[in-house]
């Protein structure tokens, strides 16, 4: 038995598939794998988790699949190669993040390692995981062997770092679980610091090159060119993971990938048909290596399709035989694989037109042409409305407080977001301070990955931002799986004690039900004290308090919760049906410009209801707006935003 | 049944969120429907209510069964504007030369124009840039005399009763009136709104006119 890290490039060796794969993501200078146990990938983690300290990895179980991979993306992010290791179904867990993360893509090589099970084996259903290669949008490798499952993994972290998108390997039960020989490669030495640098924001685009806020459309052509690079990647790939073997011109040509290819070399030799039919093994299989299967479906008079489980390369080979050129056939497809539709966003009237004006030629105006370019001008000219927290709501005052406590740290911290109305805290709402979102437990999940980088000298204070509600729906397993794995991070529960961006719907810290049923809530700070952590309470509309919790919290070790606790203002509006105060400027009191950050409280602190008087150059509440929380008359230095009683 | 002034007739309702821009956009549809017409509204949800744009869509039609619930680009017959740099934005896309506008100029500043990243324009400068691109246009301070009244959420029931005013619509004052009273199991609020309703009816007369 050989210790899977000697560097002794050239041994050969007996190994399982998995440990193949440890020994390849060794090979590539992986610093970061999480996983969760799933046959048939399981030996992968312990094999890598034995010489992990001395080759400065970490290496954790995670309490499920989804928080897996979202540490795995933070590392990723911070610039550690990482690996994420699961099963078939542990894809299914981990698909929401996943989805969402595609979008904006990674930062160093991030490879997804999903083994299927046919048969099953050893799973309660069959299922071939390659269709989410296709579906979300990143490449697919798909090994032979134990030797070619170790060349993928180590070349899957080249691919997804030069691509800028996760690489997906899938193997199955009878390529992890077979020991054949392998050839040992070389591993480099160790990766250097881990920093999460400045990163693009879809409102400041300027501030760097890597998004990493998921959603709008703006992103899609993104997604998109980093997938054409990707493509090109594996189109520059010569022979090495895709070959053909056999006749020119076979009579039968069998196409196959995985453990299949074997099974059909061997049935051709025992029937001694080796002369006749011809081999097509990929191992790239998306995006497609269109050029040579082509090269090779044409001259044959009959295919075969041999793969396991699902017709993968079966469905694609006939999708893309179907698209070519009219010499083939008759008939012309058009849509998105064509080019003619676009390949994101929704439809609507229009593009249908325009893509029928390209098929049918002919000519439409909806409006005079020059009307258009004017009325059009005039339109793009007008500011963007970026979302913007409701005039009262308590998150304001938090962001306020979390960016004065992060600079006055000074080590670049920064928080993870995650979805409900504190997201805004992405945008100049919240100042720009959450720096990451995906999808729901998104915000501890990657915090999972950022705070536990210390054997990579990573030491920037991370927050993890979760609502209420999320925190019901998602983030026990991230509270869990952080605390049991000693990462290091504040957890901050934004508690507004509804589900407030789709509604305000209750959930289980509510007192009442869907159907309006009294009922015992459950208590936010118990369950994060039973699961055995520190955990602080505080109310964000005192500023003072919670940049000084804040202060204590990034300077203590271990996951800390943070249970950010104010009513949601639209539901205390509907309540109450009155303001708490009556808020006015005191004009003579107000400095203007010549207040110390040139306008403190409408430049940096911008609620909707406090505006900017040009004229008087004065600031001023706008009573249509302002909704009397009082907050601003703490943020004046000058005393002179005055709050009364109503 | 009266019979429709263009088949279908197409409305947009462009706002910010917060402002009523969906329950404005229900009315009228619930108004339009009891009235025998086909209707479909199109509104955004979620986060756009949190200070974004919120743009509904309504088709009117005699029968529609060739209808989406997206407007064409350059198609909106009316476009009630319940701000301006939203009203300008939306014309940017669906507004033609015939266009009719109701615009209330009362702005609503996004963040970065308050943080003085961007700047909103001269308001002026706005409705005149709407006057030359439409084939009529109604300003109606609608926020104004809402504040007046005493409460600036009455803004969209003023222009409500302003778009009646306008004639432009196949409805009247009487559709609102009895919906109203179905909503309205209180008469104190009944009659507010009743008295906003009227309130925006009265200004059509009042507006600037091209």
């Amino acid at each position: 038995m050989v210790r899977i890290d000697v560097n002794t490039p050239g041994r050969e060796c007996l190994l399982l598939g998995n440990e193949a794969i440890a020994r390849g993501a060794l090979e590539a200078g992986v610093g970061f794998v999480s996983g969760y146990p799933g046959t048939p990938s399981s030996e992968v983690i312990p094999t890598i988790a034995q010489v992990a300290k001395r080759n400065r990895i970490h290496v954790e179980w995670a309490a499920n699949e989804k928080v897996a991979l979202e540490a795995v993306i933070g590392a990723s992010l911070a610039g550690i190669r990482s690996m994420a290791v699961m099963k078939q179904n542990g894809l299914n867990v981990a698909l929401d993040f996943l989805a969402v993360m595609n979008q904006t893509g990674i930062n160093a090589g991030a490879v997804l390692l999903v083994a299927d099970d046919p048969g099953p084996l050893s799973s309660n259903n069959e299922e071939d995981t390659r269709v989410v290669a296709k579906w979300i949008g990143f490449p697919l490798l798909e090994p032979c062997c134990a030797q070619e499952a170790k060349e993928m993994t180590r070349w899957a972290f080249d691919v997804s770092q030069h691509s800028g998108l996760v690489c997906m390997v899938r193997t199955t039960n009878r390529i992890g679980h077979t020991r054949a020989k392998v050839t040992l490669g070389e591993i480099p030495s160790a990766a250097g610091k881990a920093y999460f640098g400045d990163i693009n924001n879809i409102y400041e685009p300027t501030r760097g090159k890597h998004l990493t806020v998921g959603g709008p459309l703006s992103f899609q052509p993104i997604r998109i060119s980093r997938f054409q690079k990707a493509k090109e990647i594996l189109a520059n790939l010569q022979g090495t993971f895709n070959w053909y073997i056999g006749p020119e011109n076979p009579k039968l040509l069998i196409v196959t990938s995985g453990v299949s290819y074997f099974y059909s070399k061997e049935a051709l030799r025992l029937l001694g048909l080796e002369k006749e039919a011809g081999l097509l093994k990929l191992g790239t299989l998306w995006p497609m290596p269109e050029e040579l299967v082509e090269r090779h479906i044409l001259v044959a008079k009959e295919v075969l399709f041999v793969e396991e489980s699902e017709p993968f390369l079966e469905d694609n080979v006939l999708g893309q035989i179907a698209r070519l050129s009219k010499e083939h056939h008759d008939i012309a497809f058009y849509g998105k694989r064509s080019g003619h539709v676009r390949p994101y966003g929704d439809n609507s009237v229009e593009l249908v037109v325009d893509v029928l004006l390209r098929i049918t030629g002919g000519y439409y105006e909806p409006r005079p042409k020059e009307y258009g370019f004017r009325i059009e001008k005039l339109a793009r000219e007008a500011p963007a409305r970026s979302w913007e927290f409701c005039p009262g709501c308590p998150y304001r005052p938090f962001f306020w407080a979390m960016n004065t406590a992060l600079r006055l740290d000074g080590r670049n911290g920064f928080a993870t977001g995650d979805v409900g109305c504190y997201q805004l805290g992405g945008f100049n709402a919240g100042y720009y301070q959450v720096r990451t979102q995906y999808a729901m437990g998104s915000g501890p999940g990657i915090a999972c990955g950022f705070g536990n980088l210390t054997e990579h000298g990573f030491d920037q204070p991370v927050l993890s931002l979760i609502g209420d509600s999320t925190f019901f729906h998602a983030g026990f397993p991230a509270l869990a799986s952080s605390i049991w794995n000693k990462a290091n991070f504040t957890f901050i529960v934004m508690d507004n004690s509804t589900t407030a961006m789709t509604g305000h719907q209750p959930h289980p810290g509510s007192p009442v039900t869907a159907m309006g049923d009294p009922t015992r809530p459950l208590n936010i700070e118990d369950i994060c004290r039973a699961m055995g952590c520190r955990v602080e309470v505080i109310d964000p509309f005192d500023i003072k308090g919670t940049i000084d919790i804040l202060l204590d919290l990034i300077s203590t070790d271990g996951v800390k919760v943070l249970i950010v606790r104010r009513e949601c203002e639209l539901l205390r509006a509907k309540r109450e049906n009155k303001a708490p105060f009556k808020m006015h400027v005191e004009a003579a009191k107000c400095v203007g410009e010549e207040c110390g950050c040139v306008r403190l409280c409408t430049r940096l602190f911008h609620c909707p209801g406090l505006i900017w008087d040009k004229q008087a150059k004065k600031a001023r509440i706008d009573d249509a707006i302002c909704t009397g929380c009082g907050v601003c008359a703490d943020v004046c230095q000058q005393g002179a935003i005055i709050r009364s009683a109503d | 049944m009266k019979k429709l002034v263009k088949d279908p007739f197409n409305l947009i309702i462009a706002g910010v969120g917060g402002q009523g821009n969906v329950t404005l956009a229900q009315l009228i549809a619930d108004a339009i429907f009891r009235r025998g017409y086909s209707v479909i509204v199109n509104d955004t949800f979620g986060a756009s209510q949190r200070g974004g744009s919120v743009v509904s869509h309504l088709r009117i039609a005699e029968e529609i069964d060739y209808c989406g619930p997206l407007i064409p680009k350059g198609q909106a017959d009316f476009i009630l504007g319940m701000e301006p740099l939203e009203t300008l934005r939306a014309m940017g896309l669906y507004a033609n030369p015939e266009t009719k506008v109701l615009v209330n100029p009362r702005p609503i500043f996004p963040p970065t124009c308050i943080s003085g990243e961007d700047t909103y324009p001269d308001v002026n400068h706005i409705i005149t840039n709407i006057k030359r691109h439409c084939g009529k246009i109604w300003v109606v301070r609608a926020s104004d005399e809402a504040i007046k009244i005493g409460t600036p959420l009455y803004a969209n029931v003023i222009l409500l009763g302003a778009a009646v005013g306008t004639g432009v619509l196949p409805v009247n004052r009487g559709d609102f009136a009895k919906i109203f009273r179905e909503k309205f199991a209180d008469t104190l609020i009944y009659a507010a709104n009743m008295r906003a309703l009227d309130i925006g009816i009265k200004l059509i007369h009042t507006a600037s006119l091209r």
